[in-house]
């Protein structure tokens, strides 16, 4: 078989591929580091020191997997419903559905919170346009 | 490929019974049956609740303009209402976010204007806001449900769902909705951090302060208001202050021929008067 205009057809497809993978040459051997959430506010270390325990409205392993929903569902049962108060399958403690409120109260720290696996997995939540996110110092890098 | 009537027959059957496993398996996936219902939640305790809440305003108990600007800076500071101004200071009116606001007697009720009438009526300046109809205009035709109306009576505004089509501000009588053009962060002084502010692209009203229900207060409007000057309650109870007022004096309400059914009841004579 012959190609016409074989060589630059080559050269180009070699360039392209070159360029697609590209990002993949680029990024060997330098793993990102695995996302690590911290849960060492204030207020978690006060819940911490009064109950024993850290826990959150339900399971470590539940919210890791289902805020979104779980966080769709609140929305819809305080705007909705009017619905505020939740009671939490894994503690039997009843809580005030709110985000700004309620979950930030305790999660203070949003940069190493929320932020720490969302832009690991380049998700951009849009909470923030409207609701307020609680300020947080500058952290100095060291 | 040919088929014949036997061969069709049976993948028809065989397809319509994974259909049907299909759905049932589907049906019991916990993903449908996430949402929350009581008793895992509820409202909170001390929560105010009611049939039909409405609101009684006296104008003659406003009297200077810093009882009118009290008043609506104490809604707009909480909800965090955006400001806007130009550098040079002037506002563009579309631009304008009002939750309750100050309005002339022609602009208020312009059903009710007579050639020639009471000075004292004419000159009145009312203080308005969204009027909780019971058949509500915006609710009609919002697309996405966005806004709804609650069995105590409230028209409430669910902004996660606002798709900004500003339907409801076309549909609205009384002009009681703001779209927010511009991103209001920048233009909110100062930030009640326990409420949230909106975004660029969502339409805006007065709640009837639904969060401050759910926490037995009352509106922030009423409680600023000059001693006597609003009175908020549940109109369907006999009892209630509002219902014994609207029920003892003369009270006018914005452009009821429409039929929407305004919430708020205006008192417009003073003491002597009724």
């Amino acid at each position: 078989m012959k190609i016409y205009n074989g060589g630059p057809i080559i050269f180009g497809l070699v360039v392209f591929l070159g360029l697609a993978t590209f990002p993949f040459y680029y990024n060997i051997g330098k793993a990102n580091p695995k996302p690590e959430p911290k849960t060492d506010t204030p207020a978690i270390q006060e819940w911490e020191k009064q109950y024993g325990k850290k826990e959150c409205v339900e399971s470590k392993a539940y919210m890791r997997a289902e805020h979104m929903q779980l966080l769709n569902n609140w929305r819809d049962s305080v705007v909705r419903d009017g619905n505020r108060q939740y009671i939490s399958n894994t503690s039997g403690k009843s809580f005030n559905m709110s985000l700004q409120n309620d979950c930030m109260h305790c999660h203070s720290n949003k940069k190493k919170f929320c932020d720490e696996c969302h832009n690991y997995m380049a998700v951009k939540p849009y909470c923030w346009d409207c609701h307020i996110q609680p300020q947080e110092k500058e952290e100095t890098k060291s | 490929m040919s088929m014949d009537r036997r061969e069709f027959l049976k993948i028809a059957g065989i397809s319509s019974i994974l259909g049907l496993g299909a759905s049932i398996a589907s049906a019991t996936d916990p993903i449908w049956q996430r949402s929350l219902t009581p008793p895992q939640v509820g409202p909170n305790k001390e929560a105010l609740t009611a049939q039909h809440w409405a609101m009684v305003i006296d104008m003659s108990m406003f009297k200077t303009e810093e009882d009118f600007q009290k008043t609506i800076s104490a809604c707009h500071t909480i909800h965090n209402v955006p400001d806007f101004k130009n550098p040079d200071g002037s506002v563009d009116i579309k631009d304008q976010i009002k939750w309750i606001w100050k309005e002339t007697y022609e602009h208020s009720f312009p059903d009710q204007e007579n050639p020639y009438m009471e000075e004292r009526l004419k000159e009145m300046p009312f203080l308005v806001l969204c009027n909780h109809c019971e058949r509500p205009a915006c609710v009609r035709v919002c697309p996405t449900k966005a806004t709804f109306k609650r069995p105590d009576g409230i028209v409430m505004m669910d902004m996660h769902r606002c798709i900004g089509c500003r339907f409801c501000m076309a549909a609205c009588p009384y002009g009681a909705r703001s779209f927010n053009w511009r991103d209001p962060r920048p233009f909110i002084k100062d930030e009640n951090k326990e409420y949230p502010t909106r975004t660029k692209g969502v339409v805006e009203k007065c709640t009837f302060c639904t969060e401050r229900l759910a926490v037995g207060k009352i509106p922030a409007c009423v409680e600023a208001a000059p001693k006597g000057g609003m009175f908020f309650g549940d109109l369907s109870d006999k009892n209630s202050e509002v219902r014994k007022l609207v029920e003892t004096r003369y009270t006018i309400r914005r452009k009821s021929e429409l039929g929407t059914g305004p919430s708020v009841y205006y008192l417009i004579g003073g003491n002597d008067h009724a």
